[in-house]
């Protein structure tokens, strides 16, 4: 070890931060919109991993597309094919069980808790569900194994981490651009910002809502399947054991700021994997979960929140 | 009659607020709404934008039942709320405030848009892409109505305008409400300010715990100490 940090998981890091941010970017949004914690967003994750696993090894293999091995990367064009496609599904998904339940209680004057609540049992029953259909081994997208990429300062990462950091990249400044330049995306800052007001102002606000949901459940969707392909593996508990680094990077960066989330998803990505040079890597998930316990004791509104 | 509330019973949880407060505004007419405290103003602007429904009574806008319907249909009918307290977004900058309210305008001419609503406000052109959370309390009252104006309403709710304004500000404040009046707008506007409200008002109502007690012309109410001793702050 030449460096005190070693650089090799500084960059490892910053690609879990990545997955971590779109994660956290959506599950902020949602919660500036719906005020409420979306306990259900990792199982999101989960089932958009699980539903491209089933694209590519059913529909996509019948008709004759099953190759693995995209240029430098372990996976084939399949997955490229399946993911908008899981992304669609999940956010249909979102839209559906807001109609039918959040909405419903959202109409009754139901409180923050028993929203979330709500939303805990969606978690569980998405899980079931994942475990019914898949079962609860290990399983992994069709994959080829591929040499690392050798980086100067001797930094060796997989050539997939560079798939995964540019994909999260697009979908980040698109994230953006939607929430600055568009119609829907400045309603939906308003209406985080004051939902009483932006009513007032014209806006339907449970349109809003609808297109949160598409917003966060696709987000979620994408981090999942590179999550899956990022650890080359799906587990049914994957996207709930995300659920600490994503509420991690939500409260450190203040809740409800998507900005925030980006920023505080990279600092806890970081964090957990340098941390291991020190410590034991299984304890990696504590490093975001004691993130989580000094930001709430110090900076309860997090390290960007200034205003009250 | 451009507003015509009838008889509206409020209530927030159990606590009944409103007891068949009742009152009309015709086209281009200032009313103002006068009462303490706790009086119910607040509650019948609320009622009236479909933030706080009534429970029992009627409210025709244009002849239309409005009583049910959701705040921002309401919005889109023609009727603009500047609330008394968070009467803009914080984080969203000066010119954003505006674009989320800007609606198609009803008629042909006249519609608002950024550049009116600047020529209006001659002090929010240069904090174009400050985010309002970081204005002034002055500067973002004129914000709030600027916003207000951009759905082009026919009627105007301003809750307590001047409330925690300087002085000077609210000198500022009443030069534009009067110029919006004198382009025809129908303006209700609650307040504990009695001199700013008569000032601007053709017409007051004076309401004490949820029921109208006193209903004429601004003249009459200055007038009528009995009226402004009892029911008004001095």
């Amino acid at each position: 070890m030449t460096s005190v940090v070693e650089l090799e998981l500084v960059v490892n890091g910053l690609v879990m931060g990545s997955i971590i941010a779109l994660g956290a970017m959506g599950l902020t949004l949602l919660y500036g919109n719906l005020k409420f914690a979306h306990i259900a967003h990792g199982d999101f994750m989960t089932i958009a991993a699980y539903l491209v696993l089933f694209i590519i090894s059913v529909p996509l293999s019948n008709i004759g597309l099953k190759a693995i091995g995209l240029g430098p990367f372990t996976f084939g064009y399949p997955l490229l094919v399946a993911l908008p496609f899981a992304v669609l599904i999940a956010a249909f998904a979102a839209v559906l069980l807001d109609l039918g339940v959040y909405r419903r209680l959202r109409n009754r004057g139901s409180g923050t808790v028993v929203m979330a609540m709500a939303s805990l049992g969606v978690a569980i029953a998405l899980r079931g569900l994942v475990q019914i259909i898949w079962g609860g081994d290990i399983q992994q997208y069709p994959r080829m194994s591929k040499l690392f990429f050798k980086l100067p300062m001797d930094v060796r990462i997989p050539p997939d981490a560079l798939f995964i950091a540019g994909i999260a990249l697009v979908v980040t400044i698109s994230l953006h651009l939607l929430l600055t330049k568009t119609k829907i995306g400045k309603a939906m800052r308003a209406t985080a910002d004051n939902v009483d007001l932006a009513r007032v102002t014209g806006i339907n606000t449970e349109i809003v809502i609808l297109w949160t949901w598409v917003i966060g459940a696709g987000l979620a969707a994408v981090a999942g399947v590179l999550l899956a392909v990022f650890q080359a593996q799906l587990l049914p508990i994957m996207g709930w054991k995300f659920l600490i680094p994503l509420f991690s990077a939500v409260i450190l960066g203040g809740i409800g700021n998507p900005y925030g989330a980006f920023w505080g998803a990279m600092i806890v990505g970081v964090s957990a994997e340098v941390a291991t040079q020190w410590i034991n890597p299984s304890y990696k998930p504590a490093i975001a979960f004691a993130i989580l316990i000094v930001v709430l004791l110090l900076r309860p509104r997090g390290i960007f929140g200034v205003r009250d | 009659m451009i507003l015509e509330v009838d008889d509206i019973h409020s209530y927030y949880g159990l606590s009944h607020v409103l007891f068949g407060i009742s009152l009309s505004i015709a086209e281009g007419e200032v009313v103002a709404l006068l009462g303490r405290n706790g009086a119910g103003k607040t509650t019948t602007l609320r009622g009236i934008m479909g933030l706080t429904p009534p429970s029992q009574g009627s409210i025709t806008f244009q002849g239309d039942e409005i009583q049910g319907k959701p705040p921002h249909a309401i919005a889109r009918m023609g009727v603009a709320l500047v609330p008394e307290d968070r009467r803009i977004f914080p984080d969203l900058t000066v010119r954003e405030n505006l674009a989320v309210a800007e609606r198609k305008p009803r008629v042909m001419a006249g519609g608002w848009s950024v550049a009116r609503v600047y020529d209006l406000f001659s002090g929010l052109e240069k904090l174009d892409g400050r985010k309002g959370g970081h204005l002034s309390g002055g500067e973002q009252q004129m914000l709030a109505i600027a916003r207000a104006l951009m759905g082009n309403p026919r009627l105007l709710l301003l809750d307590e305008p001047a409330e925690g304004l300087a002085p000077l500000v609210v000198r500022r404040l009443a030069e534009q409400v009067r110029m919006l009046k004198e382009e025809g707008m129908t303006i209700l506007v609650t307040e504990q300010n009695l001199k700013f409200a008569l000032e601007l008002s053709d017409r007051a109502y004076v309401i004490e715990k949820g029921q109208v007690r006193f209903e004429g012309t601004a003249e009459e109410l200055a007038k009528n100490e009995e009226v402004r001793g009892a029911y008004l702050a001095l």
